[in-house]
């Protein structure tokens, strides 16, 4: 069991609309959400869990909204959290997005939906895409009463049947994020790899898909243990794969929903050298002045090239007149955010670029101590990949046995790169 | 065009036109007006009064407008169950619509109105809906039978809903059997009696795994936590359950994945037997588990609190992957402080430079409670890991330089405790924690400085001058400051009797006089006494060794922990909690264990069970309170004599003594008498006497007797009886060869015994004879003479009478040792009939030396934890858990020699009884 009620909260914790699902909890009980929620706060105690006599709240939190469940059960609460998650997405991918005017102006839709994701509790259909074979926003305007998409109780429930197109095409990106954590010291603490494969899927009928990858795994069992290949380390795929089967012989094969969706990620814990390597240094007089000097060092092949890198450097809250001076890409003060940002269009690899900036300082010093947020760096590498990971065929059979053309695009990006500083 | 527009009429008499519109002709209209309702029933206008109009409505063809007054129906019916009636026919009907959309819509909207009248319509479309042939209506009404059980159960089992549902189960639709298995655990789960309505047989798991590959996301959840509460008949099907479970593992869906852990782990507990499997095992538990950690914040915050459960429960799953909980800057709070104490339970010598390297980082942030957590867990890294106890204790002393108030008094709290665990080791840090002496402001730090001055009151020149500048404000001071004061004064004093004798007057005064804290005045009156009539014990007392501290903190209990492994991925595993304290009612379910090992007992447990060390029991260890706890045994008090002038101020204390109090005080000795429990007979329970030997068979002698223990030694207890004509001489006795070798200590001793007469006689029996096993275990065969004849008789031994007077074990010890016995050596056992309160059991069972090693209060229940050894030096530890007011308990016994347990619980038993 999971959820008894589900709201949907302005800001300020008036009901938007809500639906009862099991009629355990009075639906007033809400009444103590926004109560409780800044006690919490103001006590640091703050959890996306709350509890009262009468029951527990669990909710999220998005675009202004909270996303209220209610339950006095013990609760699969990872089940709530995910689903939660869930109806955000569904919601959005509705009303392209979801707010208190668009919440609004789709309150039947809403309704509707409400009794389709879930029902007494438990989450039942919820791919917006089938949802909107049979829930549909301009419902009032058919004539035909509409009918239930086989996909809904097909062991397929992802895909509908008979979709037709011209040109049949798949599209594959490989986008690999580098999250980093570096300490003041300029020691590396953590670097992971978080990659994905992203699909745009635009295929006839019902297309059998496999996926062949350099996995380190299947190329050792298959005795092609010399050639490069990439040890991913823990796998998640999109529910279209037969687990099992990738299991079994590390296959990955499944037959696609239409149109976009992600089907897989992987994370590597290999240690690779920093791509965007920053130093920074900062000297702070007090009362008077700040200044930074920022070295910034590309650490890749020097055939590619980051593109839209943006450092975000912190500075203090109270700083004034900014001065800047680099040789390369532009620097912006954004004092709503305590911060500047060097952008940097194109930037080679094995290049190294500075930046000096300098701020005034106030003569008085304000009271509350600020925190030491660390340097952010963003930026965007195509055609490369840190892991190394390559896609060496994907298969498409129908059965009608058209072709297609898979293509494959590789993209290395930042993820949560983050440089701490003194 | 949007629907926004519904939301706007506001004008008077709202009620009265929506009314003429929806009794209007024309289709759109009604429509509209439906929908101007239900935007105001969805701003929470009452639009009740609407009921019968709206419910007109309901025969359409338009889906939209079905749904919508559906919608309408499940919100007013309960407040109108005359008029929901008027509803039935039309959900009749549409449970027999060619759609089978509306088929499903009907049954799912009927179970939600929760009118006792319409639910008896209820039964007949819901058995034709679970039988349908569309597999959408069967899911549907799959979950109805949950609802309608959740209105009335006996309505469920008296039409035969159970044993449809459970036909479902074999449905050829997988979403059909996955909402079944919710609705089949649901109704499990509220079982009024507790007792599984249905039970899973292991075709029906296989239909189950087998529908696993096939089902939504959302249907694999529902499937492996129905899963999770099965018990696999044998290892082999736990290992092939195992083997289908594992590839859920890699599904996007983090529920799934929790769930899949669950289950997994559990099965591991079955084959702790496989060490090779359940390693295999292991090894893939730990990426996903760690993936976990990129999902939305609130799906980390559960994953990482069921991660803390993972690892008390099996700390080697992810001992490598320590830097995966190093903190994000942008990490909402309440992930910081999961992920510290994960990293706190994971730090090992390994580690510990980069631990604590983090930490030193942390504790330099704004947010105050992340800081003094940070702070906080340096000291409790250097408790745990012994070889790096010197570097925490540099970089705590690091974070002091910083002066940041909250900082330094945090890291006065934790250095306390790290003198606790290493005494003599970092005195020479306490000039630099005294520099810092002004500025502490909170009690919990102002309490720690003042142990630490007291403590180490030889070593700290001025430390008389220190204490003297907190007396100043005395009366201002938190009560805990105040008791610590009192002591450390105290304890100044016994240390440095010169120039101090004002000084502890002083407090003494200040505390028995001028405070109306009982605590605090009766400590006072303790210590006055005592430094008065024998300052040598007080020395003895005060200053005695303390017990170390313990290394892990907060670990749960190993019970509460196996519980709460069952409930991965619930909200009881967020809690940490079992579900029975937050979940009212039948809804609680049946509590969860896991399930007995079925490997060897040679097994070496990995995952050792681990008694509790949780704050309230490190609470009392640490407390720096000098009462119970702290005394070890206290020597008997003598009356006063030449060790008076040892201290040539005592006179002093002892005349003003009774002045002060106004002569109110009972004579001191009886006092002190009464404090150390030195009471003047204090015995052990001793079984009444029966009849050993009747005369019959003793040719005229009869023997009753019983077995008893008094000041450490053992006595047979016999009354002989001569029955017979004549006299009876030469006494003598013997014992056979018994379990523990038991044996006379001297020979018998009695002269004569003339007809008629009859004499208490006790043997003192010695543990030091020959040894050999006896069955039952407590038999002890015993020959008697006489100048008539030779007499054999058995009798049985109470074991209480072998519990030795040094059975008490350090808590550390307790902890250890309870964890190193393997669980196969567990036993359990329910007392009833339980007389008196916690505290005078466990006065009862100290005095047959059964000793309470540390009492903590679960959810209401009292958990005594206790240590006895026997004559032959077996350890026997238990647990006893009491629920105040309550006549039964249970008390689980785990001892490397697991023969003894039923003696041992027959022994707690009688003494309980008496």
């Amino acid at each position: 069991m999971s959820s008894s009620a589900i709201y949907i909260l302005d800001i300020k914790g008036k009901v938007l609309i809500s639906r009862n699902y099991r009629g355990d909890i009075d639906m007033s009980v809400i009444e103590k959400f926004m109560p409780l929620l800044m006690e919490k706060e103001e006590e640091g105690l703050l959890t996306p869990i709350l509890q009262t006599n009468e029951c527990t709240f669990a909710y999220i939190k998005t675009n202004n909204l909270y996303i209220v469940s209610t339950t006095k059960k013990n609760a699969n609460i990872a089940l709530v959290f995910v689903f939660l998650h869930k109806i955000v997405q569904v919601m959005t991918e509705y009303f392209k997005e979801l707010e208190e005017e668009s919440i609004r102006d789709n309150f039947v839709v809403i309704y509707e939906l409400l009794d389709e994701l879930i029902d007494f509790g438990y989450p039942q259909t919820t791919d917006s895409k089938i949802l909107q074979e049979y829930i549909t926003q301009e419902g009032h305007k058919l004539e035909i009463q509409p009918r239930i998409p086989v996909a809904v109780t097909n062991a397929v429930s992802w895909r509908s049947e008979g979709i037709k197109y011209r040109k049949n095409e798949v599209f594959l990106d490989v986008i690999e994020s580098v999250n980093l954590l570096a300490n003041a010291n300029g020691n590396v603490l953590r670097s992971e790899i978080v990659g994905a494969i992203k699909m745009r899927v635009y295929l006839s009928g019902m297309p059998e898909l496999r996926l062949g990858l350099n996995d380190k795994v299947l190329f050792e069992s298959t005795g092609r243990g010399k050639s490069k290949s990439v040890e991913l380390e823990d796998v998640k795929f999109h529910q279209c794969v037969r687990l099992s089967r990738f299991e079994i012989d590390r296959t990955i094969s499944f037959i696609p929903p239409d149109g976009e969706f992600e089907l897989m990620s992987y994370r590597l814990n290999t240690h690779v050298k920093p791509l965007i390597w920053i130093e920074s240094v900062i000297e702070r007089h007090a009362h008077s002045r700040v200044e930074y000097m920022i070295k910034a060092k590309s650490q890749f092949k020097r055939r590619s090239t980051a593109n839209n890198v943006e450092i975000v450097i912190p500075v203090p809250h109270d700083a004034d007149s900014p001065k800047f001076k680099t040789s390369v890409g532009s620097v912006k003060y954004a004092p709503e955010q305590n911060a500047i940002t060097w952008t940097i269009k194109s930037f080679p690899g094995g290049k190294e670029y500075l930046m000096r900036a300098h701020f005034g300082l106030p003569s008085v010093e304000c009271e509350d101590t600020e925190g030491k947020p660390p340097i952010q760096v963003k930026f965007e590498i195509p055609y490369f990949t840190t892991s190394g990971i390559q896609v060496r065929y994907l298969k498409i059979i129908e059965k009608s046995g058209y072709q297609a053309l898979p293509w494959v695009r590789y993209i290395t990006q930042n993820g949560d790169y983050q440089l701490r500083t003194n | 065009m949007t629907d926004s527009k519904y939301f706007t009429t506001t004008k008077k008499g709202e009620i009265f036109e929506l009314k003429s519109e929806l009794n209007n002709d024309k289709k759109e209209k009604k429509k509209e007006a439906v929908k101007k309702v239900i935007a105001s029933m969805t701003v929470g206008k009452d639009v009740s009064a609407l009921f019968p109009d709206v419910v007109n409505c309901m025969q359409t063809d338009n889906l939209e407008l079905k749904k919508l007054v559906y919608l309408y129906l499940m919100n007013y019916a309960k407040s109108q169950p005359d008029m929901a009636i008027m509803a039935v026919n039309t959900f009749v009907k549409d449970c027999e619509d060619p759609n089978p959309l509306i088929r499903a819509l009907a049954v799912r909207t009927m179970g939600c109105i929760r009118v006792d009248k319409i639910t008896e319509y209820l039964c007949e479309p819901l058995r034709k809906c679970l039988k349908d042939e569309d597999p959408y209506v069967r899911k549907t009404a799959a979950v109805c039978v949950a609802k309608l059980y959740d209105i009335s159960s006996g309505l469920v089992e008296d039409q035969g809903f159970l044993e449809q549902l459970k036909e479902l189960l074999s449905d050829s639709n997988p979403m059909v059997v996955a909402n079944a298995v919710a609705a089949l655990s649901e109704i499990n789960e509220s079982s009024p009696t507790g007792q599984l309505l249905v039970e899973l047989s292991t075709s029906t798991i296989n239909k189950l795994l087998t529908a696993l590959n096939e089902c939504t996301e959302w249907g694999q959840v529902f499937i492996l936590d129905s899963l999770s509460n099965y018990t696999p008949r044998d290892d082999r099907e736990a290992q092939s359950i195992c083997e289908r479970i594992t590839p859920r593992l890699a599904h996007a869906n983090a529920a799934v994945v929790l769930s899949a852990v669950k289950v997994l782990i559990k099965m591991m507990e079955i084959l702790q037997g496989d060490v090779e499997f359940c390693n295999t095992l292991s090894k893939k538990l730990a990426p996903p588990l760690v993936t976990l950690l990129s999902s939305e914040p609130e799906v980390q915050y559960v994953a990482l609190r069921n991660i803390n459960l993972i690892v008390q429960k099996k700390p080697d799953i992810l001992k490598h992957e320590m830097k995966v909980f190093f903190v994000k800057y942008n990490d909402p709070i309440y992930v910081k402080l999961e992920k510290l104490d994960i990293m706190i339970r994971l730090a090992s010598q390994a580690n510990i430079a980069q631990v604590l390297s983090e930490l030193k980082e942390y504790a330099t942030e704004v947010d105050v409670d992340f800081v003094r957590k940070a702070v906080r867990a340096i000291g409790r890294c250097a408790i745990k890991v012994e070889p790096s106890a010197e570097r925490c204790v540099t970089t705590l002393l690091e974070l002091i330089q910083t002066k940041v108030n909250y900082v330094v008094q945090e890291a006065i709290v934790v250095i306390k405790d790290i003198f606790r665990k290493y005494p003599n080791k970092y005195e020479s840090i306490i000039s630099t924690l005294c520099e810092n002496l002004d500025t502490l402001d909170e009690p919990e730090a102002r309490a720690s400085m003042v142990w630490i001055i007291g403590e180490y009151a030889e070593r700290i020149d001025n430390a008389d001058e220190l204490l003297d500048s907190f007396l100043e404000g005395f009366a201002d001071e938190n009560a805990q400051v105040q008791l610590q004061l009192l002591t450390a004064v105290v304890k100044l004093f016994l240390k440095r009797p010169q120039h101090t004798q004002s000084l502890v007057q002083h407090v003494l005064s200040l505390a028995t006089q001028d405070s109306d804290n009982p605590d605090l005045r009766d400590r006072g009156f303790i210590y006055w006494r005592l430094l008065s009539t024998d300052p040598a014990a007080a020395k003895e007392v005060v200053l005695a060794e303390k017990p170390l501290i313990s290394e892990e903190t907060d670990l749960l209990e190993p019970t509460l922990l196996d519980e709460l492994i069952c409930h991965i991925s619930s909200l009881a595993s967020v809690y940490h909690k079992p579900p029975t304290a937050f979940v009212e009612g039948r809804s609680a379910g049946v509590r969860k264990t896991l399930p007995a090992r079925q490997g060897s007992d040679e097994v070496s447990s990995s995952v050792a069970t681990v008694i509790p060390n949780q704050e309230s029991l490190i609470g009392d260890l640490l407390s720096m309170d000098l009462g119970g706890p702290t005394i070890p045994t206290p020597a008997p008090v003598t009356a006063p004599t030449s060790n008076v002038d040892l201290l040539g101020g005592v006179d002093v204390l002892l005349g003003s003594g009774p002045d002060l109090t106004g002569g109110a005080a009972p004579s001191t000795t009886g006092l002190l008498g009464d404090i150390f429990g030195i009471t003047t007979t204090p015995t052990m329970y001793t079984p009444p006497k029966s009849l050993w030997l009747p005369a019959d068979k003793g040719k005229g002698l009869e023997i009753q007797g019983t077995f008893s223990r008094r000041s450490g030694q053992i006595y047979m207890e016999m009354t002989l009886t001569n029955k017979a004509m004549q006299a009876m001489t030469g006494f003598a006795i013997q014992f056979n060869k018994n379990s523990f070798g038991l044996a006379p200590a001297t020979p018998m001793n009695i002269t004569a015994l003339q007809p008629g007469q009859s004499l208490e006689y006790s043997l003192p029996i010695n543990p030091s004879g020959p040894v050999q096993r006896m069955e039952p275990l407590m038999t002890l065969q015993v020959a008697i003479k006489n100048n008539v004849d030779v007499f054999y008789y058995a009798c049985q031994i109470p074991i209480q009478v072998l519990f030795i007077e040094d059975g008490s074990l350090d808590k550390r010890v307790f902890l250890t040792t309870w964890r190193d016995i393997p669980s196969a050596n567990e036993m359990q056992y329910n007392l009833n009939d339980i007389k008196g309160t916690t505290d005078s059991v466990s006065n009862k069972m100290t005095l047959s030396n059964i000793f309470t090693i540390a009492k903590r209060n679960v959810e209401g229940q009292d958990m005594l934890y206790q240590s006895l050894k026997l004559t032959n030096n077996i350890w026997v530890l238990l647990e006893l858990k009491l629920t105040p007011g309550v006549s039964y308990a249970t008390l689980s016994l785990k001892s490397r020699s697991v023969e003894v347990a039923p003696f041992i619980f027959q022994a707690y038993e009688s003494i309980c009884k008496n």
